[in-house]
């Protein structure tokens, strides 16, 4: 489906010639920005900790911005293990228990709540939250920041001041940043506060290189060219491993019952939906919640493994490696509870605005529209999906009620037009039919 | 929509009244507010029909402007609606009570105690309905740049003294509506649908007739036919009983009795024009009168429901006893109008067209500020609000069942009791999750620390005990009291200093363009009708 350059027919020479250009354009270009889109898993934590790396070795004073205390920890974490020798500054809030213990560890490490005790480290990382509140410093030479697409406009302008150049680096697919007031009066404007901080950027410095990763690690072949098509029609992508790289088998034959046959069917195309009778629900439908739960249960019942390129023998599939995914918060509170009535725990359940960055060996996905009444921009947003829909490395089950696609025609799109704003394409509406039609391919329809 | 407002909708179904959301007041109503109906005309944006205003429900001011395409009786209309907003806004201005507040000077950035000015009250402002107060931001931005004659001698047509300033003040205004909370200017149908739940969609819910009709229905009468009268019911003549609360009119209104009585008065016009000798001029002068005043009454029919309407809500609204942490909104309220006072009298210029990065960034981040704070300042005034939140999970009340003394392990150990207690609530707690009481009006923390099997939590206590080993009287529960815990903070967090818009970095753009005082909209063919 997808297409790519034939002439780099080697996924991995592709994504090697991709970041050699984004490495010399950042050591050695002569703008004050590159920015970088990166589809789900395809290799954007590697490259910035190789930026990282390579401005630190040349010299040049590097802050690195990111969205969450989580994100921060992990890139710590992933450059003192690539480069024990250099020293890394981590700037934490001074709340209780601001950063990750496992940093305690690490001698190169330096910890501090005051930037000023962190000046003249090579590399300093935190927050964009923390970074806001630093004053008074001699600005950065360069800085790397993580996760733009999900940044919001006015972040990067509390920050903005204290580097001299910087590389931004995120996923353009994922849920866009978003204010719990209205912020419609600045719509248009390219300095929109509300807007991520890419599109500011872009509007302000049309001029700055972008460059694209073409490959997605993450994903199986089976997912890359759905998630490409469905979410990144324009700036299409592939994947890193081909047909039959990767394999998930049972030890435990199937017994029959629906949760079976959607694992089996997961397993053997990389897709399953469970689908549900139509219904209207509250939005933690206990039958679609019990299903979910059930799901997962027989998936470690069932003695998962997991054949990939990263191990020559199968790799068991364990409660640490599933994730379920929902639409909101008190969906995965469900969830949660009902995993716990089936004795399961270990097992990720989170929104996916948290499980953003994240991956997994299988994802289970209780649908955003599932029993639902009305299609809402919330529940349309294609960042929304796609998160949800690329989270796996293996398979992804999909619980939803039937009738999705009839409310999707019932709810055409109808957001107001404001003037100056970029459309965005493909829209949530068209995203969800591209997958659902996908899916339906892999049905198992299950009456509980 | 939360469940509990969902719950309160089918309830309100199920009986035919609405359903209360609330339990006190959440908004700040002033003693003497000035209410402002507003009309518009059909298809010329911008071109006001008409206003009742005033403090008084029993003698409103009523402003009409019989030809709304003509540029001189639309400045007249403005130039009468400023004769009765700033004397109203002034009367304000003088009485302050003197504060003190904390500033940095810009030189040595040392911190200083000053004392500043802050009115002791502000003048409120309600429309009845949503798309009121965008028309207070309309009449705003199409005033505020005016020039009068004393600005500019030049200028072609010079607009009343005091409009401009009107326009100011009406901006200021519309910008303060939008931030949570605030009470400067506000509609009666966001009022009435803050406190009450009705059985009707929340489209529905803009209209104010229909709002009432579930809320405050004549000789017991169901809310929905009540609604559904307001809604669509005419008279024989084909008029809605309940005209739209505005600013825009009915179209059968505009197209059977408006817009002939406009004519007839475009004729009385000519007519005076046209009389050459003084019996035909009077008797044309009687006649421009009398089209006059038959406009004045048309216009007049369609306010004064409204009027009383909003009035009647705002009756409906001081039945409710005021939460008690909305004089603390209202001090915010107070601050607004006082800073804009002084950059009135400082002479600054109106307000740009259009923020710039950094104050629109300000702004925004404000304004979410002030949304966390409302979230969690209703919650606390009002059970009915913290019911809502204790049903998804975000709070939870519980009675302490034991209290156990423990300290932390350091040099000076600091108090750290832990609390067993039980609750019937499901909130969402994960291992570590802070949760908060009022104490004295201060929010207490305290960390979850585990579930006991018999499916009590244990709290941590963490702070607010005292700087000694033994916490001070009054600061841990004991056991048997029932108190409410919550797991979103009480205050929200102040956000980082934005640079200065002179220091706005090269992302957005670099600073912006010299601050000069923006001309007004250039004249366009289509002004001048």
């Amino acid at each position: 489906m997808t297409l790519y350059d034939p002439a780099v027919p080697d996924p991995g020479a592709a994504a090697a010639a991709a970041t050699a250009a984004i490495l010399a354009d950042t050591l050695h270009g002569t703008s004050r920005g590159v920015v970088v889109d990166s589809p789900p898993g395809a290799g954007k934590s590697t490259l910035v900790v190789r930026a990282a790396l390579e401005l630190a070795a040349a010299g040049r004073p590097l802050m690195v911005v990111a969205q969450t205390n989580a994100q921060v920890d992990d890139l710590v974490l992933r450059l003192a293990e690539k480069e024990p020798e250099l020293e890394v500054g981590r700037l934490h809030s001074s709340d209780s228990d601001p950063y990750d213990k496992a940093l305690d560890a690490l001698e190169q490490v330096r910890k501090s709540a005051k930037a000023g005790d962190l000046a003249g480290l090579p590399v300093v990382v935190s927050t964009a939250a923390k970074w806001a509140h630093v004053k008074n410093v001699e600005p950065w030479a360069h800085a790397i920041v993580d996760e733009a697409y999900q940044m919001r406009s006015d972040a990067l302008l509390a920050v903005a001041g204290l580097f001299e150049r910087a590389l931004f680096v995120g996923d353009p697919g994922q849920l866009d940043p978003f204010s719990v007031v209205g912020a419609d009066q600045w719509a248009g404007l390219s300095y929109d506060p509300s807007a991520s901080a890419v599109s500011t950027l872009l509007a302000h410095n049309p001029e700055l290189p972008q460059h694209r990763l073409p490959v997605s690690w993450r994903l199986p072949a089976s997912a890359a060219p759905l998630v490409s098509d469905a979410f990144y029609p324009y700036t299409p992508f592939r994947s890193g491993t081909g047909p039959g790289d990767r394999r998930l088998a049972f030890g435990v034959a199937s017994d029959g019952s629906a949760p079976d046959r959607v694992l089996d069917e997961a397993a053997e195309s990389g897709w399953g939906l469970l689908e549900l009778p139509a219904r209207p629900t509250p939005r933690t439908d206990p039958e679609a919640v019990h299903a979910v739960a059930l799901v997962v249960r027989r998936l470690l019942d069932r003695g998962g493994a997991a054949v990939s390129e990263r191990s020559d023998t199968p790799v068991p599939l364990t409660a640490d490696r599933i994730a379920v995914g929902t639409a909101h918060r008190d969906q995965a509170a469900a969830v949660r509870a009902a995993l716990t009535a089936l004795g399961v725990s270990g097992v990720t359940v989170d929104t996916a605005n948290r499980l953003q960055g994240r991956e997994y060996d299988v994802t289970v996905v209780l649908h955003p529209l599932s029993g639902r009444p009305d299609a809402t921009a919330f529940h349309l947003e294609t960042g929304r999906l796609c998160v949800l829909a690329s989270r796996h490395r293996h398979a992804c089950v999909v619980v939803c009620r039937a009738g999705v696609t009839d409310l999707l025609d019932e709810h055409p799109s109808t957001e107001p037009v404001q003037l100056g704003v970029t459309v965005k394409f493909p829209d949530g509406w068209e995203a969800n039919h591209a997958v659902l039609s996908h899916l339906t391919e892999h049905r198992v329809t299950w009456t509980p | 929509m939360s469940l509990i407002a969902h719950l309160a909708r089918m309830e309100a179904v199920e009986t035919g009244r609405a359903q209360p959301l609330a339990t006190v007041r959440h908004r700040h109503l002033g003693g003497r507010p000035l209410v402002l109906v507003p009309l518009t005309t059909a298809g010329e944006a911008g071109a006001p029909l008409g206003a009742l205003v005033g403090t008084d429900p029993d003698e409103p001011r009523l402003l009409v402007v019989p030809q709304p395409r003509d540029r001189e009786l639309r400045f007249a209309f403005l130039a009468e609606l400023a004769e009765e907003v700033l004397p109203y806004v002034d009367g304000y201005a003088d009485a302050v009570e003197l504060v003190e507040r904390n500033e940095t000077d810009p030189e040595t950035g040392k911190k200083t105690k000053v004392e500043v000015e802050l009115c002791a009250d502000a003048p409120q402002l309600i429309v009845p309905s949503r798309a009121g107060i965008e028309y207070v931001r309309l009449l705003g931005r199409s005033t505020r740049f005016r020039r009068t004659a004393e600005q500019d001698p030049d200028t072609p047509y010079p607009a009343p003294p005091r409009v401009p300033l009107l326009g100011r003040w009406l901006t200021h205004y519309g910008e303060r509506a939008r931030v949570p909370g605030s009470s400067l200017l506000l509609a009666a149908t966001d009022l009435l649908n803050r406190h009450w739940a009705t059985g009707q969609s929340s489209l529905e819910d803009q209209h104010l007739g229909a709002l009432l009709a579930w809320i405050d229905p004549y000789d017991d009468e169901p809310g929905a036919e009540g609604a559904h009268r307001a809604e669509l019911g005419r008279d024989p003549q084909g008029q809605l009983l309940c005209p739209p609360a505005g600013p825009a009119t009915d179209p059968a209104f505009d197209n059977q009795l408006l817009a002939p009585a406009i004519e007839a008065y475009d004729r009385a016009r000519q007519a005076v024009g046209a009389a050459e000798d003084g019996e035909t001029a009077d008797a044309a002068l009687a006649a421009l009168h009398r089209a006059e005043r038959e406009v004045r009454r048309l216009v007049l029919s369609q306010l004064r429901p409204t009027w009383d309407a909003t009035w009647r809500a705002l009756g409906l609204l001081r039945q409710l006893p005021e939460g008690a942490r909305v004089p603390d909104r209202w001090t915010r309220d107070r601050w607004s109008f006082t800073a804009h006072r002084d950059r009135i009298t400082a002479g600054e210029p109106p307000q740009p067209r259009r923020d710039d990065a950094v104050t629109a960034a300000a702004k925004l981040a404000a304004r979410e500020q002030a949304q966390g704070q409302l979230d969690a300042q209703e919650a606390l005034d009002d059970p009915l609000v913290l019911a809502g939140r204790r049903l998804s999970g975000e709070a939870f009340a519980a009675e302490v069942t034991e209290v156990t003394m423990a300290w932390t392990e350091s040099k000076r150990p600091a108090p750290r009791p832990l609390l067993t207690v039980r609750t019937e609530d499901r909130p969402h707690l994960d291992a570590g999750v802070k949760v908060y009481r009022s104490l004295g009006g201060k929010p207490q923390s305290a960390e979850f620390a585990r579930r006991e099997e018999d499916g009590s939590l244990v709290l941590r206590l963490l702070d607010r005990m005292g700087r000694s080993k033994e916490p001070a009287e009054g600061t841990v529960p004991e056991k048997g009291e029932r108190i409410s815990w919550t797991l979103f903070e009480h205050d929200a967090r102040v956000g980082p200093k934005l640079p200065d818009p002179e220091e706005t970095p090269w992302t957005h753009g670099g600073p912006p363009r010299s601050a000069d005082a923006e001309l007004p909209d250039a004249v366009t063919p289509e002004d001048l009708l």
